[in-house]
């Protein structure tokens, strides 16, 4: 079974790109979510946030374009879109808290049944860790996407009954994309919508540590 | 007219006693003091408690402050895995840290700026910056307290000050500075260039001039940066 394929991780970010609205705020985290702006659909435009005080941040700046006072929150310079604006940081996370973004994509370490977030520490690990802005966009986005795999490189489930990692937020995700399927957080627990190409509901079970539900057969991934 | 203006970093900084609480802008590279730094460095001020969002990266923005063993405290969200002083010394617990989700650190300060004595909040319940913090229920949900953070002195850096104080920045390089601005009994700040009042427009001041207390002009002068 770990043999089988499963989606890239540009995949992962091609299958969360399909989920955002046409004219939606959007911010997104580090790691996979970091990827999403190159995926998304020709005929959809968003708005990307970046918590450092930018809406309207655009493509990544191509060397001998870098301007180092224009960088989003992973430190690396980029471009704006035209109407793009600059606000400090307090009114950047007021739009983070309050509810003003459409869609917030995070990376994972964990997700448990009920939609509680750790993605800043892994236990053990050196160094202070860091929380930056991803509580803040936990607690406050209308609509929260984790893009993550679907085990850790040891094996073990990411999504579980009750998170054991530092928690980044409780009952704060509404969907998990993962390298094996895309999973809703509902209130009855974990429905799964799509399911990677060649797999199944029992296969994807087994590496999951809460239980699935679906209703019928959950269809496989596609791309447009 | 109030004289702000400081001839040399280092009249700026000149009154900065040990055991002081100072805000340092700055974000991803962007917007940090980095000549008050230098110059704060060289004066050799102890036992500091810093608040930034981060940690330094290796000797550069607030590193040196740790390389010179000068800070005792941190108030930060995400203090950096290249802040490499910073956190040899927390391993050693020659600092200690106080980790704040980052917009929360700026609501804190935020708070403080506006005269508020506290406010509840939904970021964080349930996770490690809940202990020890205030919960109740408001409007059907669970909300921790958090309380204002205030500082003795901010170090800023802007693109450009009038006489008078007034603030612009360059692009994402506002970020923390405007709201330090507010938070701190004096706020010192670093600019490339000082115009005349009047020179900016008002309605595109960013920072008014009754948060800032000292202006020195410190792009080429001195220290790189």
């Amino acid at each position: 079974m770990p043999d089988k394929p499963r989606l890239t991780r540009g995949q992962i970010a091609q299958r969360a790109a399909m989920e955002l609205p046409n004219g939606a705020y959007v911010n997104l985290g580090w790691g996979i979510p970091n990827l999403i702006a190159d995926y998304l659909p020709k005929n959809v435009e968003v708005y990307f946030h970046s918590e450092n005080g930018i809406l309207g941040m655009g493509r990544r700046a191509r060397p001998g374009e870098e301007d180092y006072d224009l960088v989003d929150a992973m430190k690396v310079p980029v471009t704006l879109i035209p109407g793009a604006s600059f606000f400090h940081q307090a009114d950047a996370h007021l739009m983070t808290r309050g509810g003003h973004l459409d869609v917030a994509v995070l990376g994972g370490f964990q997700v448990s049944e009920k939609g509680d977030l750790a993605n800043w520490k892994i236990p053990g690990a050196k160094g202070s860790g860091g929380i930056g802005g991803a509580m803040d966009i936990a607690a406050g986005a209308k609509k929260l996407i984790v893009c993550m795999e679907h085990t850790t490189k040891e094996g073990a489930p990411k999504i579980v009954r009750q998170c054991t990692y530092p928690l980044t937020g409780l009952a704060c995700v509404d969907t998990i994309i993962t390298d094996l399927g895309v999973i809703d957080v509902k209130p009855e627990g974990l429905m799964l919508r799509e399911i990677a190409p060649g797999w199944s509901i029992e296969e994807l079970q087994k590496l999951t540590g809460a239980p699935l539900t679906s209703l019928g057969r959950a269809p496989e991934i596609k791309f447009v | 007219m109030r004289h702000k203006i400081h001839a040399s970093l280092d009249s700026a900084v000149a009154d900065i006693p040990d055991g002081a609480r100072i805000m340092f802008g700055g974000f991803g590279g962007a917007g940090f003091p980095n000549n008050l730094i230098q110059a704060l460095a060289l004066k050799g001020t102890k036992d500091i408690t810093a608040i930034s969002n981060n940690c330094g990266t290796h000797d550069g923005e607030l590193g040196l402050m740790f390389k010179n063993g000068q800070i005792r405290h941190v108030i930060a969200s995400f203090p950096g895995p290249h802040s490499t002083y910073f956190q040899e010394q927390l391993a050693t617990k020659k600092v200690t840290l106080e980790l704040v989700p980052q917009g929360i650190l700026c609501e804190r300060m935020r708070a403080a700026a506006a005269g508020l004595c506290a406010f509840y909040t939904t970021v964080g319940v349930g996770t490690e910056v809940a202990g020890g913090k205030e919960e109740r229920v408001i409007g059907g949900k669970r909300c921790i307290l958090e309380m204002p953070i205030h500082a003795d002195y901010a170090l800023i850096k802007a693109e450009t000050a009038d006489e008078l104080g007034n603030l612009t920045y360059r692009l994402a390089a506002r970020n923390f500075n405007p709201i330090m601005a507010m938070a701190a009994t004096a706020t010192i700040v670093e600019v490339d260039e000082i115009v005349p009042a009047g020179s900016i427009k008002p309605e595109q001041v960013v920072t008014p001039a009754i948060f800032v207390h000292r202006i020195v002009q410190a792009k080429g002068v001195r220290y790189a940066g």
